[in-house]
């Protein structure tokens, strides 16, 4: 019984060093980079954006144009 | 003993190199990059439908591609497809099991999937020849709850469980074809990159992790979150992660820097974060939390920048369409509320 549980515990170990190798060996960019292109594509995408920008009634398809008509 | 010794050792070690190299790239800050720009101003969304037609708590919800039909899952035992233009039921799909805590529109909108405490992935055809829609699939494997599934396609599905495994399956055959095991936690989340390649999931153990689709490999994980992340999603260029916790703060983790650039948090919220969703271009990011209310965050400058208020129990569930166009909120208390 306590050799199955040590040699489980052995191959868990094995298997979190070989993760973490491979997470450790990652080719990481620098910080100002990846913010500059976030900061970059929500600026670019900014007007079409609905949400951000708001949709005028005319062309909001959950909103229809208003009518009133009184018989 | 020696040798687990020796292998603890390694990994402690590994684990303070990958904080060296994270720091070592650290060379600004998002805040820092964003400070010339101004906060969003104010967002103020109305509620333009309402949903109503479940009986009982809403736990899901997730819009077709086409940004106008949308499905939702309840514990009254039942899949409704909405035509949320003309709040039409399309379908009212009836469940063998109402213990449902999750659903997913299939991109093509031929199915939709569902499952819960039954432990399994259910597939309908909505499509069928006789124009009812049937169970196509049960994919049963796991060891437990079904807690999300996002279609790849209509042959392939990735569900993450209870049983803290994510599955890739193939549909037709109703197998697993990869298992993405290595969280130390429920699974309770996942979301698909958009190049279809990569999906990240979010666990009771507090980190989120990057999966390799067709590796069948963990990339990537990141902490910081102190309790549970029950949300997560992709920014929309793909290369940063949101997830959203009970610690009642969401964090923003960029994929390629490898690291958390940002925290969404206020010392007047306190409870915690259910579900999430951002805007088209990224900017603003939608948060569902327990306190019943729907948080809209400037997703750059980290600031509150508006409020949905309108249901009266927790925002369970929250998705903006494929064009951006509206937001849709589901909740326990039953009904399901189309924002902009």
């Amino acid at each position: 019984m306590s050799n199955n549980n040590a040699s489980n515990n052995l191959i868990i170990a094995q298997r979190a060093v070989k993760q973490l190798r491979l997470e450790a060996s990652f080719r990481r960019i620098k910080v100002s980079q990846a913010a500059a292109e976030l900061r970059n594509f929500c600026l670019q995408n900014a007007s079409k954006d609905p949400l951000l920008v708001g949709v005028p009634s005319s062309d909001n398809p959950f909103r229809p144009p208003k009518s009133c008509s009184l018989f | 003993m020696g040798e687990i010794e020796e292998l603890r050792k390694e990994a402690d070690s590994l684990k303070d190199q990958i904080t060296a190299a994270r720091k070592a790239v650290q060379d600004t800050t998002l805040q820092e990059a964003v400070a010339s720009i101004t906060v969003v101003g104010r967002v103020q969304m109305k509620t333009r439908k309402t949903l109503r037609g479940h009986l009982a708590k809403i736990y899901a919800m997730h819009w077709g591609a086409d940004a106008k039909l949308c499905v939702s899952a309840s514990q009254d035992g039942k899949l409704i497809v909405w035509d949320s233009i003309t709040t039409n039921k399309v379908n009212a799909i009836p469940l063998k099991s109402s213990w449902v805590m999750t659903c997913a529109y299939a991109p093509s909108g031929n199915l939709v999937a569902c499952g819960g405490l039954d432990n399994m992935c259910s597939i309908y055809n909505l499509k069928g020849k006789d124009g009812n829609v049937k169970v196509m699939r049960e994919l049963a494997a796991h060891t437990g709850y079904l807690s999300c599934c996002r279609f790849l396609s209509d042959s392939e599905i990735i569900t993450s469980s209870g049983d803290c495994t994510c599955v890739l399956w193939d549909i037709e055959t109703g197998t697993q074809k990869t298992i993405f095991a290595g969280h130390q936690g429920d699974c309770m989340s996942l979301a698909v990159s958009p190049d279809f390649n990569f999906f990240i999931s979010g666990a009771c153990d507090f980190t989120a992790k990057l999966w390799d689709i067709r590796e069948g490999q963990c990339r990537q994980t990141f902490g910081g979150h102190e309790s549970d992340i029950n949300a997560i999603g992709f920014f929309p260029n793909g290369n940063a992660v949101i997830t959203g916790s009970d610690d009642a703060t969401c964090k923003l983790y960029d994929l390629r820097a490898d690291q958390e650039l940002i925290t969404y948090q206020d010392s007047g919220i306190m409870c915690g974060v259910t579900s999430l969703a951002p805007s088209f271009s990224g900017r603003l990011l939608l948060a569902g939390y327990d306190d019943f209310n729907v948080n809209i965050w400037d997703a750059l400058k980290a600031e509150r920048v508006g409020v949905l208020a309108g249901h009266d129990n927790r925002v369970s569930c929250i998705g903006v369409s494929a064009d951006g166009m509206a937001c849709c909120t589901g909740s326990w208390d039953s009904f399901l509320k189309i924002w902009n």
